[in-house]
Parts: structure tokens; sequence; C-alpha cells
């Protein structure tokens, strides 16, 4: 069990293309910060930021986990995958850049905004990534 | 805060502890208690679903009794829009107002006229309220005080106007004494209400430091009298003031539409509310003016007090609207009412954070992980034969203290077999003869028993 005492972690997985239960895990991660009694403003922008975690991994990876870690003073959203990694990351931060399929703007994803969109919410934002390996970005919100 | 009170309460000898209203209620309110349901009080937001769904009719709303109007020397009626939605084959709504009077009140203000009124204080107020849309009515005070318990972020986007309940009151009220020079405590306003949150608004007002109405007459209370009376009207008189647009507000939409918004959804039924609020909360819905959100299914006309069916009073005022006598408000008259009535909230509206799991946020984080170990424990069916909706409340529960394990039936069934299977092993490692302990074998029956328990 990772946890202290007073650390709490969740982990979600998040299926690849899987448009119907998007989302889903966001969701669930803002009931428990509201359950937490954490203030609004903060929970509101984890909540986007985590959103657009999840929608990453939906859209564009082959599968990943989605991680809330809360501790007294930080909340914590890591998101990783195993592929297919990215291949500019200074690229992909730019905003109305975006690699989304068909499939994803058809449905009104893919406006390019998700990695600033996280990266703005956040206190503290770190994305890792390697082509054929997988991505890893990590985001803190001090509480 | 004073005294918190409730008008939704619970008939304890008509209560059969069955799990209907526990597993519907939308804030999670309510429980078991040695076999009877129990309302948490902190919880409850009186939207009157329980009063909907207990097949027993052991929920219901206190209310003042007709009998309570006596209490004043002058007695003015504020009947609800829903009310025109309550009697059949009725030419025009002036008949209902007349009708009304009869029942022994010296006035009538149709609330519906405040509404009126309310419609324009709002369009006035959009400008300075545009910075935080989806703006949400104060129409209904379930939904508000759904938004202080589930969504406090949203407390901003109530529009911070006064309802036309409060808007009726002081206008009735003022008017009346102007005109039989008589003093304001001599009079007392009732309003006729189709539901149980009005009442609670009244002795328990948001937004409000005191409610300006004196008590509220649920419509199924005077709904027999009053048919009778309508009945002996026969001329219309010249009390229904209230224009199409105010009667309107009886149905869901009928607000909405009042205030000529572009971008405006209607959502009934206290569910459906908290669906689109969840979105709105989540950003979506973006381009969202206005949000007319009711408790209760069909508007007000679906309220928990009224007599008749929600969608055949809704055809009902709709078949009416085009007979309301009301005239248009001119802007004199509106801004002559602003500067004598109070119309804006005077308290802000604050939250009610009943589902946080703790004050201090270390204590809420090793609380909620006792809560997952517990409930990844518990088998998920959420049958509610604990005592709490779900399983997952179950284990916030017992987190707080409030049950224990064993509340939870399977758990229990769990407990004894093990309890029974270690007695098996402890019996077959005894030796039960008579010789060794001078003690007798179990009987057949008891030995049976055992060893399907253990099973």
């Amino acid at each position: 069990m990772a946890n202290d005492g007073a650390t709490m972690y969740k982990k979600y997985s998040i299926e690849p293309a899987n448009f119907l239960l998007a989302g889903e895990a966001a969701e669930q991660i803002k009931k428990i910060l509201k359950q937490l009694g954490i203030d609004n403003a903060l929970v509101r922008k984890v909540a986007i930021a985590s959103y657009e975690a999840e929608m990453n991994l939906v859209i564009h990876s082959c599968g990943g986990r989605l991680i809330l870690k809360v501790s007294p003073d930080e909340i914590a959203i890591i998101a990783e995958d195993d592929g297919p990694g990215i291949k500019d990351i200074e690229l992909a931060m730019k905003e109305g850049y975006s690699t989304a399929p068909d499939t994803a703007r058809e449905m009104g994803f893919g406006a390019g905004m998700g990695l600033s969109n996280m990266k703005r919410c956040c206190d503290r934002f770190f994305i890792q990534s390697e082509e054929g390996r997988g991505t890893r970005v990590e985001m803190s919100f001090v509480l | 805060m004073g005294q918190y009170r409730h008008s939704v309460t619970l008939d304890r000898e008509k209560c059969k502890g069955c799990t209907n209203c526990i597993k519907r209620c939308p804030t999670e309110a309510i429980r078991f208690s040695d076999g009877k349901a129990r309302i948490i009080d902190e919880r409850c937001i009186d939207c009157g679903e329980c009063i909907r769904v207990c097949p027993y009719h052991a929920k219901v709303a206190v209310t003042d009794p007709l009998s309570a109007i006596n209490n004043f020397k002058y007695k003015i009626a504020l009947p609800a829009p829903a009310l025109y939605g309550q009697f059949e084959n009725i030419g025009n709504p002036g008949k209902i107002v007349a009708g009304l009077k009869m029942l022994g009140f010296d006035d009538v203000y149709e609330v519906a006229r405040a509404a009126d009124y309310v419609s324009a204080f709002i369009k006035g107020e959009m400008g300075n309220l545009r910075g935080n849309k989806p703006l949400i009515s104060s129409a209904c005070p379930a939904i508000e005080r759904l938004v202080q318990v589930r969504f406090p972020e949203l407390i901003k986007n109530i529009i911070p106007i006064a309802s036309p309940m409060e808007i009726a009151a002081q206008i009735a009220k003022r008017n009346f004494c102007e005109q039989k020079g008589v003093e304001q405590k001599d009079v007392g306003v009732f309003f006729i209400t189709p539901c149980a949150a009005k009442m609670t608004a009244v002795k328990n007002p948001i937004g409000m430091v005191e409610s300006f109405v004196d008590g509220c007459i649920s419509i199924m209370e005077i709904y027999g009298a009053l048919g009778n009376e309508i009945k002996k009207v026969t001329s219309a008189g010249g009390l229904q003031m209230a224009t199409a647009q105010g009667i309107g507000w009886a149905n869901s939409g009928g607000e909405g539409r009042s205030l000529k918004q572009k971008n405006f959804l209607a959502v009934d039924g206290i569910h459906n509310v908290i669906q689109v609020l969840e979105q709105i909360e989540n950003g979506k819905l973006q381009d969202l003016d206005f949000l007319e959100g009711l408790a209760c299914v069909g508007g007000c006309v679906g309220g928990p007090l009224v007599f008749e069916n929600a969608f055949v009073a809704q055809n009902r005022v709709r078949k009416l609207l085009s007979k309301a006598k009301g005239t248009p408000l001119s802007d004199e008259d509106v801004e002559r009412q602003k500067s004598s009535t109070v119309w804006k909230f005077q308290t802000e509206i604050t939250p009610n954070p009943v589902m946080k799991l703790a004050e201090d946020i270390s204590e809420a984080i090793r609380r909620m992980e006792e809560m997952n170990n517990i409930c990844e424990d518990l088998p998920g069916m959420d049958c509610g034969s604990c005592g709490s909706p779900s399983c997952r409340t179950l284990a916030e529960d017992i987190v707080r203290g409030h049950a224990t394990e064993m509340d939870c039936i399977f758990k229990l069934k769990e407990k004894v077999k093990n309890l029974a299977q270690e007695m098996i092993e402890l019996a077959e490692k005894i030796p039960m003869g008579k010789d060794a302990l001078g003690k007798k074998e179990l009987s057949a029956e008891n030995q049976k028993l055992l060893r399907e328990a253990g099973e």
C-alpha cells in the first residue's frame, strides 16, 4: 500500500480510443478532491489538468495510467503510457499544434491546447518522452 | 445561521423501513435508525424526492394549516403560479383568484405578477452579471440548497435577486396597508405553495435576513375548499393582474422564456439538474446564458404538495395563458418597485460543505484512504440493507464513526460462516464423548446446522 498515513494514492487505467469512458477518471478525481475539502478554485485547476491528461491518453497513446497522489501540502497528477511517444516535445507543447487522428477531430477534439492548458493549470510541470517507449507527464499543485 | 429547520419530515408510524427514499435522495441525506428512516438535517435540501417516492406516504411536508391565517387581523393570499393548473375547465384564471379570496382572505396578490417584476429586474441586471455565465435562477430553493451542498463553486452563478414569492409578499403588504390605512404588523401574507422547499425558505431564507412571508399553506390542503368556492364565482373581479409570462413560470421553461435569453436551458427533475450542473462545473456548456433549474419534473406544477398530475396541470396552465388579464409592466413601475422593495439578496449564499470528510486536510486524506480500503472489502451491491444508500456511503459512514462493518448484511453472513467453520474445527478437536467430560453429544440437528453454516 503506497501510503504513509497522510498520502492518498489512486491509479486509473485509461483505455486508448475509448471515447465513451473518456473523462471518467478525471471526474472521479474531482469528486475525491471535493470530498477532501480542497478549495474549489484548486479543484477546478486539477480537474482541467487531469481531464486534458486523460484525453491525451485516450487520443494519442496505446493505453496508459492516470495517477492521483494527495498529501497535505501537494496534489500530484501523473499520466504515463507505454507508447508511441512524442517525437518533438517542444512542438507538441505549442498551442494549436495537434497530431490527433481524424476520428478524434471529428468529435471535436484535437484543438492542440491540451499540454499548454495542463502546464498553465499546475505549479510544476514535467514531461518526458521517448519514441517507441512511452511518455510521462507529472504535474504538481501546491495546497 | 440560526435554528435549522426542515419542512420535510418522517411520520415514523407509517415508515416500514424500506430502502426507497434512501436510494433516491440526491444528497444521500437519509439513513436507517432502529428500522426507520432518519433524515440527516445538514444534508437535506427539502427537494421532496423522498415524499414522492415513499410507497407508504410516510414522508410528509409540514406546512401551516389554513387556520394559521387567523393569527392576523388582515390576511392576504399569495398564490403560486402552479395553482392555476389545478382546476378543470376554468375559463379564465381570474376565477381561481376570486375563489381564493372567498376562503377567508382580505386580498389576493398573485406571485405570478411578482414574477413579471422579477423578470424585469433580472433583465435589467443582465449586463452586470455577465461575468458569471451561465446564470442560475434563484426561484427554486431546493436547487439553491443543492448548489450550496454539492456545487459550491457555482454559488457565484446564482442570480442574486429575490424570488417572486418574496417580492409578492412585500408588494402585497405595502399596497394593502396604503389602501386600507392599516399597520403592517396586523397583516399576514401567506404563500399558497406547491412545494416543501418554499416552506423551508420562509423559515430559513436563502439570501435574505428574514422572509417577508408569514406562512405557507399547501395547495393540497385547500384544494377541496377552493374547488367549491370557484364553482360559486360568477365574475372574476379585478384581482387577476399577472401577465401570461408571469403565469408561465408555473411550467418548466416559463422563467427562461420570460427573460428572452438566446441560450437558456430549462431543466426539471433534481437528478437531471445535477447532471447539467456537473457539466457546467466541468466547463462544458460555455455558450449557456441562463439555467432554469427546477427540482420538480414539469416545473412547479410538479411539486410534492399539488393535487393534480404535473403534465395535466402544465397543459391547463398553457391553455389559460391566453386568458391572462395582466398588462406588461412599464419601466417607471419597475423602477418604482425597485426603490421601495428589497429585490436584491441581502446576504451572500454560503457553501454548505457537508460532503467534506474532515476539516483538517491530513485527517481527510487519512479518512479517504481508510474509506477506500473498507469499500474494497464490501460486496459493492448498493443494496441499502445496511441503511446507507451505497457501499461507498457505508464506508464513509464507518469512517465518520456512524456505522460499523457489521451493518452490512453480507459481511455479517461472512462472519457467521467463518465462526461456524471455526466451531466445526474446534468441535472436531475436542472429544465430545460422554466419558470424556461428562457432556452430551451435540444433537443431530445442531450438528447438521453447524455443518451447513460452514459451507
